[in-house]
């Protein structure tokens, strides 16, 4: 049986169950959130084994009816999502019970899932807008989630800019239908590349850049990040991590892949996809140039990890903006290939390295009470522990060798020299140092140096939490050094993907 | 054409408004106004003139079948008129509670956060 659809109706079923459950029973949220995530991330992982399916929701057949895809770019995200969020339930297990109303947050975290998981699978445009709006509320609501003054805000600020992003979706895709007459991404492919040869006209121009706008907003790239830095330290630390380690990536990061590589076909080298491809490398550049800065004058733990993630969403781009410009100028496959590669590796650490950062965010304030920097320090001797994986998250992110960061960094520079874009990488190599510099203040602010009077009365984190925390700094390195185990199988496929869009419509209309 | 073109001014509006002013219950308007110019956009491109309701009956003319308007676009706008019900329940439960802290609807005086 094609698995596809429990992706979504799983947790879909349970953000219904949780709170009805809980009339009666108060824990209903606890019980049954952890058991439904283990599933789905078991799902997930074993998804690695199964060959690229589709399945027609209803019996009807593309292109009338809505198909669920899964490739090898869905299941690297489904990989990341349903891991990620198993792990964050079950940091928000301890780490929640200061909060009240804990049905309404495991109801929303499901529907979060829920809508994430309906992002990376569907094959379908609008479908694809409605599962970016489920998971879009669940995470304005979840922002907001602690209702002082500050989260209220940052919610509020996160909802009015997501809406004009949810607002620009809509244009484009209703461009794209009449440009096309269809929503079906494979059929709108196939529209472009044989009704127009692969040329964009105007109206397509428009679309892709209402696209690039609002999957770029929800990605958080420069010139549309201003909500980030607020609403990720906002939130409780379990969903800072879910929304900086996964949210970032699958509704935005994902759908941009998604568009221009298999609906857009950007590979066709005309005249557009040069247009959409110059864009990416420019957002990707400026993400990395203003996340950096900013990152290295923040006090506040969570707002640091927040203009980093910026930043490394930047070099994520920049590999698949590198990758799509090698392409569109008809430049070397194996070239383009590495640069992409390079992009969705990165992605990949990025998942496991900042949820652990975000988490281990949460572990600190739980156990001092504070998230300025200024009045940590030593923390070392206090939460053996938390301060080991901090540190591995820190020494991965950093890129310093062997941790994974270093790897997929490495193999972003190298594309990109190769590519022959040699002073972009040296932008790159400038920037990847000053994430360096802004990690070693992390660790001699927060882990090393004098005990501070805060400190001096933390205890570690009881077990619940700091599971989490090891099972992801093994990630960090595990990615780095087992790369010929994995990378094969999840992340190769996943570029060959995004590589050859021809599959893609072979794939879904047969 | 020209519909089209109010369309897009419609949503310059909204926009205009969104950015322009600071209460926060006009920021919402101004989201509103541009969730309506989207699902007008969508409504006009279904658009036919003369058009009839798409409902198939045994034994129907060819000429009533090409004026049928494209019943996807309205399923399309039905779908977004829900979705956009839910963002502005939501919008107005936090704008409620932004008062209840704050006792005013003025950004500039709730805005303490740096960007």
């Amino acid at each position: 049986m094609n698995p596809l659809p429990l992706y979504v109706a799983i947790p879909l079923g349970a953000a219904f169950l949780i709170p009805l459950l809980g009339i009666w029973w108060r824990k209903s949220g606890e019980t049954l959130a952890p058991l439904f995530t283990l599933v789905l991330a078991i799902m997930a992982v074993l998804q690695v084994t199964r060959p690229a399916a589709v399945y027609h929701m209803g019996g009807w057949a593309p292109p009338v009816g809505i198909a669920l895809v899964s490739d090898g770019l869905s299941t690297l995200l489904l990989i990341a999502i349903n891991v990620v969020g198993f792990l964050c339930i079950l940091f928000s297990l301890k780490y929640m019970q200061t909060y009240t109303g804990l049905t309404k947050y495991y109801s929303l975290f499901m529907l979060m899932v829920a809508g994430m998981n309906g992002v990376v699978v569907s094959g379908d445009l609008f479908n694809l807008y409605v599962f970016l709006e489920v998971a879009s509320i669940a995470s304005y609501a979840l922002v907001a989630f602690g209702v002082g003054a500050e989260e209220l805000e940052a919610g509020f600020k996160y909802l009015i800019l997501g809406s004009v992003a949810s607002v620009m979706l809509l244009f484009g895709i209703g461009t794209v239908y009449a440009v096309t007459g269809s929503l079906n991404m494979a059929d709108v492919a196939r529209e472009i590349a044989m009704r127009f040869g692969g040329e964009m006209n105007p109206a397509l121009l428009l679309a892709g850049a209402f696209f690039l706008m609002g999957f770029g907003l929800k990605a958080a790239l420069v010139p549309f990040h201003a909500w980030l830095p607020d609403a990720h330290p906002s939130a409780p630390a379990p969903i800072s991590a879910m929304l900086s380690g996964v949210v970032i990536k699958s509704l935005g990061i994902y759908a941009i892949c998604r568009i221009f590589f298999n609906v857009y076909g950007i590979a066709t080298g005309s005249a557009g996809s040069i247009i959409f491809a110059n864009a990416m490398v420019t957002f990707a550049l400026l993400s990395i140039i203003v996340g950096g800065l900013l990152a290295i004058g923040q006090w506040d733990y969570k707002r640091l990890l927040a203009y980093s993630s910026i930043g490394q969403i930047g070099y994520v781009m920049l590999g698949i903006g590198v990758g799509a410009r090698v392409l569109a100028t008809g430049g070397q496959l194996s070239v383009a290939g590495l640069a992409i590669l390079g992009g969705l590796f990165h992605m990949f650490n990025h998942v496991a390295f900042k949820s652990l950062l975000f988490l281990s965010s949460g572990a600190i304030q739980h156990a001092t009470g504070t998230r300025d920097m200024k009045q940590l320090g030593g923390l070392r001797e206090k939460m053996p522990i938390t301060s080991f994986t901090t540190n591995m998250a820190a020494l991965s992110i950093a890129g310093v060798p062997p941790f994974s960061g270093f790897w997929s960094k490495l193999v972003i520079l190298i594309a990109t020299i190769k590519a022959g874009y040699t002073g972009i990488a040296i932008v790159a190599i400038i920037f990847a140092f000053v994430t360096l510099v802004y990690y070693i203040k992390v660790q001699r602010e927060i882990l090393y140096g004098t005990v501070s009077k805060l400190v001096e009365k933390a205890r570690e984190v009881p077990a619940l939490m700091y599971v989490p925390l090891i099972i992801l700094a093994i990630a960090c390195v595990g990615l780095g050094l087992l790369y010929p185990v994995v990378g094969p199988r999840v992340l190769e496929p996943a570029r060959d993907a995004l590589m050859n869009s021809a599959e893609y419509i072979q794939l879904v209309l047969g | 054409m020209t519909v089209y073109f109010m369309c897009i001014v419609l949503l310059t509006m909204g926009l205009y408004c969104l950015v322009a002013k600071k209460n926060i219950v006009k920021k919402i308007l101004g989201i509103v106004i541009m969730d309506y110019a989207v699902n007008l956009y969508l409504i006009i491109i279904g658009y036919k003139t003369g058009g009839v309701a798409p409902i198939i009956e045994p034994n129907m003319p060819a000429a009533t079948l090409e004026r049928f308007v494209d019943p996807l676009t309205q399923a399309l706008v039905l779908t977004s008129i829900v979705i956009g019900l839910g963002v502005l329940s939501l919008m107005v439960a936090m704008c409620i509670r932004l008062y209840e802290k704050h006792g005013t609807f003025d950004m500039s005086v709730i805005s303490k956060l740096r960007g």
